[in-house]
This record gives structure tokens, sequence and C-alpha cells, in this order.
């Protein structure tokens, strides 16, 4: 079977800025994909040469076994993009954004689902409001609504939660979720690693245009053997310099120390007990994606 | 609501004018009508065309045929730059649309509003201007390929333009000379010779010309020079704005 979305060597150059390197991917059907990385790296650049919206300086991407260029039509239909800016066109309502959009897909008769899409992101209520009159989180939904008006395989969601409130982003990923278990292949990319970490199969994580890290979830946080020892001091503590080098995390009079082995503990605590720190609190951590995401980045 | 990607194009271009119809269709009109009444009482004692046709009625045709232009390009430049600042241009950028349905549907929607203000100058003036129609079919071939041009040109200054303020210095420094000095309120006979010689390489001259030939089969060049100027125009803008879509310039990184 065809994957789902396949990246072959694909370079995309803005006049001496190398915006993508020689990405190679590929997302099978029904995945839930992650795509990781800092500003910059090349993310959103892939995305649009994914949707059509800006052209590879060479390279290969189909999305359902669909050429993007060569057979756009038929790639463009199995796609839907929500995009990390809050676009909106003011001239119309939520409906007929949504029917409009239907239409540009060539969709006859999309009340039901519409209506459905409405429901499941609690806009019922908007449904004749004009986009002008909608608050951020709304329009924001929107966006995800019309990103699956044609039923695509395959949905893209470029930062979907990027400055949206606890309610909206818990119930967009239930939506989400029943998405990918209907069938749909999802690939997100955000900056919240945990949500990526609760949510992805499988990540890749990009740096300066290349994929520099690329396997399961489980697979990348067991590849990190680090743990934190978190700690909270005592007023006017400092850290002794020799334990320096382990800081992952300083924030006020807590700090997080890295370690690989749990013997190591006690020569820590030996350590800040010798140079007189004292300590309030303490708990030990385990690795997570944002400290995967740290070391690849780091070392990558 | 129609279906299909191009009917979908056309239909969502033509509600964008309408919902704000006051402002794209009607204040236009009366914009027009307004130059009727000024030009008309000032020079109508004192100007005279052509022997036959007053000069309120020379002056109806190329108002009609100004509006027209104005407003057909109005509407593709504006919708474009709109589009583009916001950022909704995506929503029709995603979906399997053509570059020539893109272009057909932006073009089509643009004469749409651009023939809505010249019918509205052209109903404005019934009671009080009294026109002839020798030749309705060359009205009619001159505002459509007069439309589709200025639409087509819209295309290329709303793709080309980053900015608003660009957009207004290419309808400032070029479409608004080249509609006032096409013969619109005068003949270009009444010029001098080097001003005639200008005139003759403004393609809106011929847009005008061959338009009014159609009212008072009366004009400065023969109609068929100008259906050939002006079909020569719009196969030649077409052509541009087609490999700019073809080619997403400013549009498909």
């Amino acid at each position: 079977m065809t994957p789902a979305i396949r990246v072959q060597q694909v370079t995309k150059r803005y006049g001496a800025l190398q915006a993508l390197g020689g990405v190679d991917l590929e997302v099978a059907r029904g995945e839930f994909f992650g795509l990781l990385g800092p500003n910059g790296a090349g993310k959103t650049t892939l995305i649009s040469a994914l949707a059509g919206l800006v052209r590879a300086s060479s390279g290969r991407l189909e999305v359902m076994g669909h050429d993007v260029v060569a057979d756009y039509r038929a790639a463009r239909r199995g796609l839907g993009v929500v995009p990390q800016e809050l676009v909106f066109d003011p001239f119309f309502t939520v409906r007929e954004t949504l029917d409009l959009q239907s239409g540009y897909f060539g969709i006859r008769d999309n009340g039901g689902w519409i209506d459905e899409i409405l429901d499941e992101l609690d806009l019922t209520a908007k449904a004749n409001v004009n986009m002008r009159a909608l608050s951020g989180g709304m329009k924001r939904r929107v966006l995800v609504a019309q990103a699956l008006v044609h039923r695509p395989p395959v949905i893209v969601l470029d930062e979907p939660t990027a400055g949206v409130d606890v309610e909206l982003r818990q119930g967009l990923w239930q939506f989400v979720r029943r998405l990918n278990r209907d069938g749909h292949t999802i690939v997100l990319t955000t900056h919240y690693l945990e949500e990526a970490e609760s949510l992805c199969g499988r990540i890749a994580m990009l740096k300066a245009g290349r994929v520099v890290a690329l396997d399961t979830t489980a697979n990348l946080l067991a590849r990190s053997s680090a743990h934190a020892l978190r700690l909270r001091l005592g007023a006017g503590s400092v850290l002794p310099d020799e334990l320096a080098p382990r800081v992952l995390s300083s924030e006020g009079g807590s700090l997080s120390l890295r370690f690989d082995r749990f013997d190591e503990i006690g020569a820590m605590l030996d350590r800040l007990r010798a140079a007189g720190v004292a300590i309030d609190d303490m708990e030990i951590g385990k690795p997570d994606l944002e400290q995967v995401f740290v070391d690849v980045m780091r070392t990558a | 609501m129609p279906t299909g990607a191009f009917a979908t194009l056309l239909y969502k271009e033509a509600l964008r004018f309408w919902k704000v119809g006051f402002q794209t269709v009607a204040a236009p009109v009366l914009t027009s009508l307004l130059y009727l009444l000024i030009f008309s009482h000032a020079l109508a004692a004192h100007v005279r065309v052509y022997d036959s046709v007053s000069y309120t009625s020379f002056l109806v045709p190329g108002l009609i045929m100004m509006s027209l232009l104005q407003n057909a390009f109005a509407n593709t430049s504006s919708s474009l730059i709109q589009s583009k600042v916001t950022g909704n241009i995506i929503f029709v950028l995603l979906p399997p649309l053509s570059y020539r349905e893109f272009f057909a549907a932006y073009v089509l929607a643009a004469m749409l509003r651009g023939l809505m203000v010249g019918l509205g100058v052209w109903l404005g003036t019934l009671w009080f201007v009294e026109l002839n129609y020798a030749h309705p079919l060359w009205i009619v071939s001159f505002a459509l390929l007069g439309g589709a041009i200025l639409a087509a040109l819209g295309v290329i200054a709303g793709i080309w333009a980053d900015k608003f303020d660009q957009l207004a210095g290419f309808q400032n420094f070029i479409i608004m000379p080249l509609t006032f000095l096409s013969g619109v309120f005068y003949s270009i006979h009444s010029l001098p010779a080097f001003w005639q010689g200008v005139s003759h390489v403004n393609p809106v001259f011929y847009m005008i010309d061959g338009f009014r030939f159609g009212f008072f089969g009366l004009s400065d060049v023969s109609p068929w020079i100008s259906l050939a100027i002006v079909g020569s125009c719009f196969i030649l803008l077409s052509t541009l704005t087609l490999l700019m879509l073809a080619r997403g310039y400013k549009l498909r990184g």
C-alpha cells in the first residue's frame, strides 16, 4: 500500500537560504505523525511544499500516492491543511466559508457533514455569524473545519493549538484522535512537546532543513537515558560549580539536574550537602520528549 | 451554491463584491453620473464633437466604458491584494483548482462587476440623454473585451503588488491616466498632433472609440482597427497573466 505521505530528497532554496536540504520521510496510512523542530527548521516549508503552496527546488512529494505537482488535483483532494496563521475571509459567515470550501473541492450537498463538523467543533451557534465577529479560538476552529470539509484522508495540523485556551485544546485533540481512529492520517507540528509525546506514534525532528531524528515516540524516549533530579533550593543556596554541567533548567530557586544512573544521585546530594546547600523539595523526573528534543538539537 | 471549483470561485468573487454593492457598484455609478452632470453642463454649449451627436450623448458611452474598465480592474486587483495581505489566499491555493480556472473565475467575476456598473451608468442616463444604438454587437464586443483586459490587468497588479500602496500606485499612475486620456471626454481630433499620436498608443482609446462606434456609427479610427488592437491586447495580457499563474509567481513561493 502506498504511504499517506512520501517525501523524497526534497530541497527548497530561497536565494542563499536553504530551507530544506534533502528531506526524506514516509508517513504510513493511519499514522499519527509528529513533525518537530525549532523555529526556522523547515516544518512549515515542508508542509507548504506538500500542499502545493511552495514549489520544492528539487525532489518529489506525494500524498496518497499522487505527485503534488504532476497529479496535483488528486494530491490536494487527499490533503486537509490547518494553517499556522489565523487567516479568514472577512466577507463571509462561518457557514458560507465552509460551503465555499466544499465547492472548491467539487462537493455537492455537503450540508450534513458541515453540520457534523460544526457540532463537533462547537460552532453550531456561530454558523451564521460573520468571521470578523469570532474570537481567535473560534477562528481557529473554523480553520480546522475548513481543512476537514472535503473529508481528506490526510490531515496536516500546523501548530493548531498555538495561543488557544485549554478547553479548546482538549476538545480539539479529542476530535483529532477520533479522526485518527476513523482512519485519517494525522501530521502534527507543534511546539508543545508534551502534546506530541502523548499523541504521536512516530516523530521526525527537523533542524536547519534536515531530518535529524525519525523514530517511534517510544524509541525516541528510550534513546535518552537521562533523568532529572528536580530540586528547590533553600534561600541563599548556591549550586557548586562542579554540578553546573548537569543543569537542564533553572528558574528562580528551582533547578533540574541531569543524571543517567540512579547511583549518581547519592554523590550529587553529597556534593550539595558539602557545599552547604539547603534543599527544600526534591523529586525525580522521567525522561520526556522535551529532553530528547533538546539532546537531539544539541548534538545534531 | 454552485458546485465545481471554477463555478465556486466565480460565485465567491461575485458574492464578495455584491456584499458590499453600495461601495462596489452604486458608488461608481453615482460618480459617473456626477461626471456627466458636471461636464455636460459645463461643456455642452462649447464642444461639438460629431455634427449629428450632442456632447452629452457623446460623453455617455465614454463614461460607461470608463466606469466598466475601472471597476473590472478594481475587482480583481483589490480581491487579490486583500487575500494576499490577510493570508486568506491560501483558501483558493489549497483546493484542486487549475491556474486556468483561477484566471477565468477572477476575470469573469470582475467583468460582471464592470458590466453591472456600466449598465447602471447607462440606466441612470436613459431618462435625460438620447442615445443611438447603431451597432449593438460592437457595443457588446468592446464592453466584454475591455472588461476582460482590465480584469486581467487587475490580476497582474494584484499578484505583483505586495502592499496596498503599490497597488494604489498602479491604479493612480497607470490605470487612471490611461482611462482619462483615452477620449472619454473629447475626440482626439480636437487635440494637437503630438497628443493625438500619444493617444494612438493608448489601448484604452481604442476600447472607448470602438465602444462609441457601436452607439453612433462614428469613430475616430476604424472599429476594425480598434477591434484588432483591443483583441491583441486581450491575448497578450491573458497570456502574460496565465504565465504568471502557471509559474505561481508571488503566489506559490
